[in-house]
């Protein structure tokens, strides 16, 4: 299998601070391959680096063999999108996807035949003479997008891809993302959203503070979290007069999720039928038992030690 | 190398279209050396032709650097510039071809203002040696702003900076006052501005022109476009670090 992007010790200082601290990692061709952590983790710094935007102080980058800050061939080979949708706003859909073609040498047939064929991969048709700067910006994103495609490169670079776009746009926009990968693009993206990792990635990285934490794909990185097995139980009347006595069952508190649902969290298979006595005892009936599959944000927290507010916290204050 | 002949044509292209043949950088380029010559020439119509190569430098450095510190600094923090930086394009063609657009833009405006003038107003030029000066002009004119831009972050910062070197100019390289009518020390800094050159260029190729070389001035100007080319290049390459 040849390695679409090979990362070894890769490191950025700004001044005194460590943005990006000795990371290292490979990404299969046709693979969709995450980044997934908080804000100010170092991913923006990271994709900066891997296009060639930033030079890294210390370790080494190759993508298809290349490398981005020497070989002028490695640029052709790459799209980027950044996190801002930055085409021009004085110029149209197409006039924008015209001119990136036009900069990377895609000649005018193989240009006017792509920009078409990504307006409509984009559903951006009817707006192909409208300007950039009036599009929605579910719009823009997705018109950025593109014209990081207008090459046909072998890696694509997303940064962000959703944020700040409402659920439809989100969607549609992952919808393609995975269409282009099962066109056998490599697709290096950032993501500070848990479930958009889950969904789209064949692998992920997490990072923190400049460092790699842990990397495998989202069943891997969810199955380390299963060790703390979960089950819910909806019961018939008040739940709360159960939390004693199943706490002391599974040595760990359960949590009232609402008035009859309960989340027990170390009750496991072995356990079942001590519990159902517990809740015979106590006067109420089952009505309902699920076993609850670790979300990748219970594996997140569990390997980060985080608390999931982190990636919930939106970019501003600072 | 074809790559980069390419995109320094694309980015001419682009800054055209999209910044300079719009209403605000023709009026900066033109309006502003309009009216001040309308104000001397209604002060004084009869002495006026001897004001024309300075009209015609001051256009050429007013209209090159009118929508510079939008085409860099506006684009560095839009970050439009960054989608040229990842193209295959090296950071000297990217400057290129921010230069060449202000320097084409100078280009129409001040050949506009010198046929108006050969015209209407008398002016007689010897046509092949005024190009000989105004193209090296150009390029110094834009090259320093570009320059200058480059120095600062925000798009008014780069504006107020440019007219530092504007209005200076205006007053110390001869457009309005001999430069041989100024005082010795004034006479002495105006040997370190490039607009000095591009007035007497102009003035040497036109009929009142003073005996000295075109050829000279316009070499002079192409130093003063390298000596500004290089380290812009290198600032260039410092905001991508
Ligand atoms: N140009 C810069 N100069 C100084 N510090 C920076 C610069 N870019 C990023 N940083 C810092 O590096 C760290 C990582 O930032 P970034 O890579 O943008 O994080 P992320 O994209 O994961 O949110 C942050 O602490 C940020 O403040
Ligand atoms: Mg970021």
């Amino acid at each position: 299998m040849t390695l679409a992007i090979k990362v070894s010790g890769l490191v950025k200082h700004y001044e005194s601070l460590v943005a990006v601290n000795n990371i290292s990692f490979d990404v299969k061709e046709g693979e969709i391959f995450g980044f997934l952590g908080p804000n100010g983790a170092g991913k923006t710094t990271t994709i900066r680096m891997l296009t060639g935007l930033s030079r890294p102080t210390a370790g080494t980058i190759e993508l298809l063999g290349l490398n981005i800050n020497s070989d002028v061939k490695a640029k052709k080979l790459i799209g980027v999108v950044p996190e801002a949708s930055n085409l021009y706003d004085d110029l149209t859909a197409l006039e924008n996807l015209f001119f990136m073609g036009k900069l990377y040498g895609v000649p005018k047939k193989e240009r006017c035949k792509r920009a078409e064929a990504l307006l409509e991969l984009f559903r951006l048709q009817e707006k192909r003479n409208q300007l950039f700067g009036t599009l929605s910006r579910g719009m823009k994103r997705a018109l950025t997008i593109a014209a990081a495609l207008i090459h046909n490169p072998k890696i694509l670079f997303l940064d962000e891809p959703t944020v700040g776009l409402d659920v439809m746009a989100a969607r549609s926009l992952r919808k393609v993302i995975q269409e282009l990968s099962y066109q056998g693009m490599t697709i290096f993206l950032t993501t500070h959203y848990l479930e958009e990792a889950d969904m789209l990635c064949d692998r992920i990285a997490i990072i923190v503070k400049g460092e790699i934490i842990t990397t495998g794909n989202p069943e891997d990185l969810k199955e380390m979290a299963t060790k703390e097995q979960a089950m819910e139980f909806t019961v018939s009347n008040d739940a709360s007069k159960l939390i004693e006595p199943l706490a002391a069952l599974t040595g760990s508190r359960p949590i009232l999720i609402n008035s009859n649902t309960l989340r027990c969290i170390g009750a496991t298979n072995d356990l079942l039928a001590h519990i159902c006595k517990v809740v015979q005892e106590a006067g109420v009936k089952v009505i309902h038992i699920n076993t609850v599959r670790p979300t990748l944000e219970d594996a997140f927290v569990r390997i980060t030690g985080l608390s999931p507010t982190v990636m919930s916290a939106e970019k501003g204050g600072k | 190398m074809l790559d980069n002949l390419r995109g320094i044509w694309c980015i001419i292209a682009k800054d055209m279209k999209t910044y300079y043949l719009k209403p605000p950088a023709v009026s900066w380029g033109m309006v502003f050396p309009v009216t001040w010559t309308l104000a001397f020439y209604l002060r004084n119509p009869v002495d006026f032709k001897g004001l024309i190569p300075g009209l015609i430098a001051m256009t050429a450095l007013f209209s090159t650097t009118a929508a510079e510190a939008v085409v860099i600094n506006f684009e560095l923090r839009l970050g439009t510039l960054e989608r040229l930086l990842l193209a295959p394009i090296n950071m000297a063609a990217i400057l290129l071809g921010k230069i060449l657009g202000g320097a084409i833009f100078g280009f129409i405006m001040s050949t506009i203002v010198a046929v108006t003038c050969a015209l209407f107003l008398n002016f007689h030029v010897n046509w092949p040696s005024f190009f000989l000066i105004l193209l090296p002009s150009l390029l110094a004119f834009s090259t320093m702003g570009s320059l200058l831009c480059l120095l600062v972050r925000e798009v008014f910062e780069a504006q107020t900076l440019l007219n530092l070197p504007r209005f200076v100019m205006v007053f110390a390289s001869g457009v309005v006052y001999p430069i041989e009518f100024m005082p010795r020390s004034l006479q002495i800094f105006a040997h370190f501005l490039p607009l000095t050159y591009a007035v007497k260029g102009f003035k040497s190729v036109s009929t009142i022109g003073t005996t000295s070389l075109p050829a000279l001035h316009a070499a002079i100007l192409l130093g003063f476009f390298t000596l500004f080319l290089f380290p812009a290049i290198k600032l260039l390459g410092k905001k991508f670090q």
